[in-house]
């Protein structure tokens, strides 16, 4: 038990300081950026108003106070107003986050449900014409730019043969493409991993016996070879998912697509300095929770990798 | 990715046990043929101004979104076709050659510096330095880089030189971790007491000894980073973060590309084509040196 609690500590202290890292990073590349009081003033506005919107934002106090406020006040959620928007960062992230969430959800349930069953029959059928194929169009998948896969995707099946919609958010169609675009790498990745981990299992000792017992194939796949091949999946699985998040971007700016991506992007073709950290300290702060907690989950599932 | 990945599952598990066999043939067929392409288009790229037809920036309203034909309204072969502003295709795309691989190298190199130099020092001082090292690097590799990058060059502006660096130090942890696990394992080596107890230095046992020693592991990464290092390029190129325009790069192209998809195919796609190519080739090349130099390295 003793053994478990250290291994939560020291997996919880090590996401703290990789969040610290990242919004220390927010907060350079920030200070970085220049005065952000003009940005807020009319050009012709007077000494006095400079001083004032100044000792406001903090941006007259010297600089190690000014890493302190901003540290307490990224802890509490506040990354200042939106330039574009009028109104708290935070606010205009989080009402760009559904769109976001959606769209990786159906990308990483895509993934998951063409994948797996691939990498099974590839497994299963090793060396067979589906396993390469299967396996040829994983590599090219891996490897392929995710914006050039959209574009590609828009091309042929909407602009060719106008099945979809090209861009936008609405009803169903609208999520096919994103999400296809989305999961590709994920996809390709998950069936390469279930191939290759189902080919171990299919190997061992176990599944030797149970074949000799007479047992029908399937069973011995799925019951026998599946379950025990499917922690590793499950691990590569989860950090896929915090993967899509960085795939994002692409996606949702290629199909148009209104989430916190998109928002990322358009925010720094309107120097909203605010919603872009935000947007950026969120993602960060997001991806190290599924990835801590996708790490805890494995350490229950499989005592052996805990000390470590 | 995390360290607390197990590596024992093999990332593909076609060559083992095949290896020398029929799947083992094929894959380095395959690998060979990859290679060729980059050096094909190496040469393409150095000689990009003898091999292109046209000028790359040069604009031709007559020759506007000219579909690919050996005889355009301007009296032109555009094998590729043109685009919105007249420009030959194919001519941008050879030149964008050199963009792709001018800014992959370099940052493979800068990433390869600064990842194999941390890396090494960690490994072979251990102490703080490693701890302070591999906190870094576990925390870059801890959220999806694509999100910084846009960030710093969002606030110092797109240029040659930042898209370079940037990213260059999106890949140094890759090489760091690595690294790090391998001269761990070779410091504790009798050879090492053994330079030293002679009154080898430092710099003798690293650079005679070590450095040889993690070569071909270094050569693997630098490989499959250089493929990572271009999609890179070229994402951030289409985002409009990276290569500005006039200047053609792939990315770029069919961002450009894009409005007129409809009525224009050719102008994304050849491009984007070219660069899906690359990476492929790119990455199946780095697979192979992979299994060849170092199957240790699977679980990466």
């Amino acid at each position: 038990m003793r053994a478990v609690a250290v291994f939560l500590a020291a997996r919880l202290a090590r996401a703290l300081v990789a969040v610290w890292l990242v919004s220390t990073v927010v907060f350079v590349v920030m200070r970085l950026s220049g005065d952000p009081v003009p940005l807020l003033l009319p050009p012709d506005a007077p000494r006095s108003e400079y001083e004032r919107v100044a000792r406001e934002l903090g941006t007259d106090r010297p600089l190690p106070v000014q890493y302190g406020v901003f540290l307490g006040n990224a802890l509490r959620g506040d990354f200042g107003r939106s330039i574009h928007f009028r109104e708290p960062a935070v606010r205009v992230v989080v009402g760009y986050l559904p769109a976001t969430a959606e769209l990786g959800l159906t990308a990483f349930a895509l993934a998951l449900l063409i994948a797996i069953p691939i990498g099974l029959l590839s497994a299963v059928r090793r060396n067979s014409l589906v396993d390469q194929a299967a396996m040829a169009a994983a590599l090219v998948g891996q490897s392929a730019p995710t914006f050039f896969v959209g574009i590609l995707l828009i091309l042929i099946v909407s602009l060719k043969a106008g099945w979809l919609p090209t861009s936008g958010r609405g009803d169903w169609t609208h999520l096919v493409l994103p999400a296809v675009t989305l999961g590709a790498f994920a996809m390709a990745s998950i069936a390469r991993l279930t191939r290759s981990a189902m080919l171990e299992v299919l190997r061992a000792d176990y599944v030797r016996t149970a074949r000799a017992k007479g047992l029908r194939e399937q069973v011995v796949v799925i019951k026998h070879a599946l379950r025990n091949a499917a922690i590793p999946i499950v691990t590569i699985t989860g950090l896929q998912f915090g993967t899509l998040l960085g795939g994002a971007v692409v996606t949702e700016t290629v199909f148009a697509w209104p989430g916190i991506g998109r928002l990322a992007i358009q925010s720094i073709y309107n120097r909203d300095y605010p919603v872009v950290q935000c947007v950026v300290f969120l993602s960060a702060l997001l991806f190290i929770v599924i990835n801590l907690t996708v790490e805890l989950i494995y350490g229950v599932l499989d005592p052996r990798i805990r000390p470590r | 990715m995390a360290s607390s990945i197990p590596a024992s599952v093999p990332a593909d598990a076609a060559a083992v046990g095949a290896v020398g066999g029929r799947v083992g043939r094929r894959t380095r067929r395959l690998a060979i043929m990859g290679g060729l392409f980059v050096a094909g288009l190496l040469a393409v790229a150095a000689a990009a101004p003898w091999l292109a037809p046209q000028d790359p920036v040069r604009q031709s309203l007559r020759a506007r979104l000219s579909a690919p034909t050996l005889e355009g309204s301007d009296g032109k072969a555009h094998p590729l076709g043109t685009d919105h502003l007249g420009r030959d295709v194919l001519s941008r795309t050879v030149y964008g050659a050199r963009v792709s691989l001018t800014v992959g190298f370099a940052a493979v190199i800068i990433g390869g510096l600064v990842g194999a130099g941390l890396g090494i020092a960690a490994g072979y001082r251990g102490g703080w330095l490693d701890t302070a090292v591999m906190t870094v690097a576990d925390a870059q590799l801890a959220f999806p880089f694509i999100l910084l990058a846009i960030g710093i060059i969002a606030v110092l502006g797109p240029s040659f030189p930042t898209l370079i660096v940037v990213i260059g130090l999106s890949g140094w942890p890759g090489y760091a971790r690595v690294l790090r696990a391998q001269v761990l394992v070779l410091r504790s080596r009798e050879f090492v007491d053994a330079i030293h107890a002679l009154g080898g230095t430092v710099v003798r046992v690293v650079g005679r000894h070590i450095l040889p020693n993690v070569l071909s592991s270094l050569v693997v990464i630098g490989t499959l980073e250089l493929a990572r290092s271009i999609v890179l390029e070229a994402t951030l190129s289409f985002l409009g973060l990276g290569i500005q325009p006039p200047t053609p790069s792939w990315g770029g192209m069919v961002q450009e590309g894009r409005e007129y998809l409809d009525t224009a195919w050719w102008i994304s796609t050849f491009p984007g084509l070219v660069l899906m190519l690359t990476s492929v080739a790119v990455s199946r090349t780095g697979d192979w040196l992979r299994d060849l130099l170092d199957p240790t390295l699977r679980g990466e």
